[in-house]
């Protein structure tokens, strides 16, 4: 019986072999593996991406701020006729107070009120949003502060002329100077800047939201919109578990307050931070899916190319073939050293594509704000796939190449 | 023993009883037709007989499968075609050591690599161990060939038309070759359509439709090294010839 040493040393021989077979073509090889380059880079790729953006919706949804919910105001039907989301503004002062003490699940709320205004400081003048909020705001928000504090209820009461600025306006108003206790004029009121916020970056769905004044509500009603209804409530509730239970509770209350009917729909709508996180994770994972469904079709192509070139190769090679069998070649060495041939050329391209697919990754992390994330699961898939590929399209040929009749071979021209 | 070719049954070889001994030089002769090749085939287990028996150093080898059949080509017989038959592309060392990758115990590459060594020595090539079939004469690739045969010890060298390819100073050489392998014991098979070249044999068989129709000791022997000497020995009278042609 043959020892395993000399077993390895037996396949090893057939593993250089196959590999020099590939060498010898070096461009035909290269050309056959590129199916799989391609394929293999266009997955890896696809999935790195479709990661990445799923982590900037999270980030950004996150932003939104933890167990946040959002109601906006309308959405009210007048006759059939849908107004839309925000066609009335019909959430009151006393949906606000109503909200905070009668809904247990509750910890913190802000309405938000908001206008386009000019801001002018310093001999600068900039045009931004202004929202009026309620102090809660920055804590739902989880938005903190660079210098200087947050209004309080006492501001909110008396309907102080306080502001705080958003980095972009403090920067386009004040450029690197410390704006806290600098006046500044929005439509021509005199505001005192008492705070400066954080950078947060650009929202989810756009606008930046370092361009922006955060004032009190009650200022922002009286003294610049005149309106007597906030756009919407932003509510931060006291866990993740009672986050479907209270956005009933204040569906409810709500409906109550608005006098709905019972068959009618909601006047207002509500946005579960949570569900809209999800959603989104849905779409980007089937979006990402489906990419990776249709660059894995050119594996499949890749493959046949292996299949094909396997076996105008085995055609080339019959006296080679016949001569092997001759000198005492077995049919399961002529099968193995075809299979590897086969198995080593998609794994080539297997390696290659990944290598490519990490490139475009990076590129593309690079050149967007997106961050695409190679996993090691996406690795290893790219690896086994072109494995299974060599073994699965390598196979026919490779038995073919071990049935041939040596005679036959021999006398091939 | 019988072999019969494709569907129709034609029978390539009928009725043939023959034994050949350790150490006998034999050539099998005959038109081409006569069944010799098919003879070869199965001498050489690349194809074994439809019906009937072949016994291979006692070893039944109508009963083997394809795995078995290449093992026993491996360990017992050594090839020579009139082609040569080796690997473009790689060097006479390595076409010599290629039976070694396929032994039931392969055997470590700086043995392997000596053993081909030795045998491409004793055929005298040592100083072309690493040219390739491309860049050596007719003569020196069939010394390849011939070298790459014995690697494993056969108990046959089987040849097919193995000067069919070369001239006749390197015809006789291999066939010199030959003579000194069989006078080491190696028994040696060929098939060959010269009668001049099937002179160098013990024994010459002749074939016709299948039958083996003469069979005879060669009590006539062309011994190599006269012949190297009387093709020396004309061609340099011719060469006096042509210059005693010019002086006139």
């Amino acid at each position: 019986m043959p020892t395993s040493g000399s077993r390895w040393r037996r396949h090893g021989l057939i593993v250089i072999t196959a590999v020099r077979a590939l060498r010898r073509n070096a461009l035909r090889s290269l050309l056959t593996a590129l199916g799989i380059i391609i394929g293999v880079a266009a997955v890896i790729g696809m999935v790195a991406i479709g990661n990445g953006a799923r982590a900037s919706i999270e980030e950004s949804v996150s932003a939104l701020g933890q167990n946040v919910l959002t109601i906006f105001s309308g959405s009210n039907r007048n006759n059939g006729i849908s107004m839309g989301t925000g066609g009335t503004a019909n959430l009151t002062l006393g949906d606000y107070r109503a909200l905070g003490s009668e809904v247990p699940g509750v910890v913190a709320l802000s309405p938000e009120i908001s206008a386009t205004a000019q801001a002018i400081a310093n001999g600068r003048n900039w045009s931004t949003t202004v929202a009026g909020v309620a102090p809660d705001y920055t804590g739902i928000r989880d938005w903190k502060l660079t210098a200087g504090a947050m209004f309080d209820e006492h501001d909110v009461n008396s309907a102080s002329k306080v502001a705080l600025l958003g980095p972009k306006v403090a920067h386009e108003l004040f450029g690197p100077l410390n704006p806290v206790g600098q006046s500044v004029r929005v439509r021509n009121i005199p505001f005192v800047v008492i705070g400066l916020l954080e950078s947060k970056g650009s929202g989810f769905g756009g606008g930046d939201q370092d361009d922006r004044i955060l004032i009190p509500y009650s200022t922002a009603m009286r003294r610049l919109t005149g309106e007597r209804y906030f756009r919407s409530l932003t509510i931060r509730v006291i866990s993740a578990e009672a986050m479907d239970s209270t956005q009933s509770q204040i569906t409810t209350l709500l409906r109550q307050r608005h006098r709905v009917q019972s068959a009618e729909d909601d006047d207002f709508m509500i946005l579960n931070q949570k569900e809209i996180a999800d959603t989104m994770s849905t779409v980007t994972g089937s979006i990402t899916l489906l990419l990776a469904a249709i660059a894995s079709m050119s594996l499949v192509v890749g493959g046949i190319g292996i299949m094909n070139i396997m076996l105008v190769s085995i055609k080339e090679r019959t006296r080679e073939i016949g001569i092997r069998i001759a000198l005492g070649a077995r049919p399961g060495d002529i099968r193995l050293q075809f299979l590897l041939e086969a198995v080593a050329l998609s794994l080539a391209g297997g390696l290659i594509g990944l290598a490519l697919g990490v490139a475009i990754s990076t590129t593309v992390g690079a050149l967007s704000s997106l961050k695409p994330v190679v996993t090691g699961s996406s690795v290893a898939l790219a690896f086994g796939v072109s494995v299974l590929i060599g073994v699965f399209f390598g196979s026919y040929p490779a038995t073919r190449a071990a049935k041939l009749d040596p005679i036959d071979a021999l006398r091939y021209e | 023993m019988t072999y019969a070719s494709g569907e129709a049954e034609v029978r390539a070889v009928d009725h043939l009883s023959l034994d050949i001994q350790r150490g006998e030089f034999v050539a099998v002769m005959g038109v081409s037709g006569s069944g010799k090749s098919t003879l070869m085939n199965i001498i050489g287990c690349l194809d074994p007989p439809t019906s009937g028996t072949y016994l291979l150093d006692d070893v039944a080898v109508s009963q083997l499968d394809r795995r078995q059949l290449a093992i026993l080509r491996n360990e017992k017989i050594g090839f020579v075609f009139q082609s040569f038959n080796l690997l473009a592309r790689t060097s006479a060392l390595e076409n010599v050591e290629l039976p070694l990758h396929y032994s039931e115990a392969v055997l470590p590459r700086r043995e392997r690599l000596a053993r081909a060594t030795a045998v491409l020595t004793r055929t005298g090539l040592a100083g072309r161990l690493n040219h390739r079939p491309s860049q050596l004469s007719g003569g020196q690739q069939q010394r390849v060939a011939i070298a790459r045969a014995l690697i494993n010890n056969p108990e046959v060298l089987l040849a097919d038309e193995p000067t069919g390819n070369l001239d006749t100073r390197t015809s006789a050489d291999v066939m010199g070759l030959f003579q000194s392998l069989n006078d080491a014991g190696i028994t040696v098979v060929m098939v060959t359509h010269e009668l001049d070249i099937a002179a160098y044999a013990k024994r010459m068989l002749v074939m016709r439709d299948g039958r083996v129709v003469d069979d005879r000791l060669n009590d006539r022997r062309t011994v190599a090294s006269e012949e190297q000497a009387r093709l020396q020995h004309a061609m340099t009278n011719a060469m006096l010839d042509e210059r005693d042609a010019d002086a006139h």
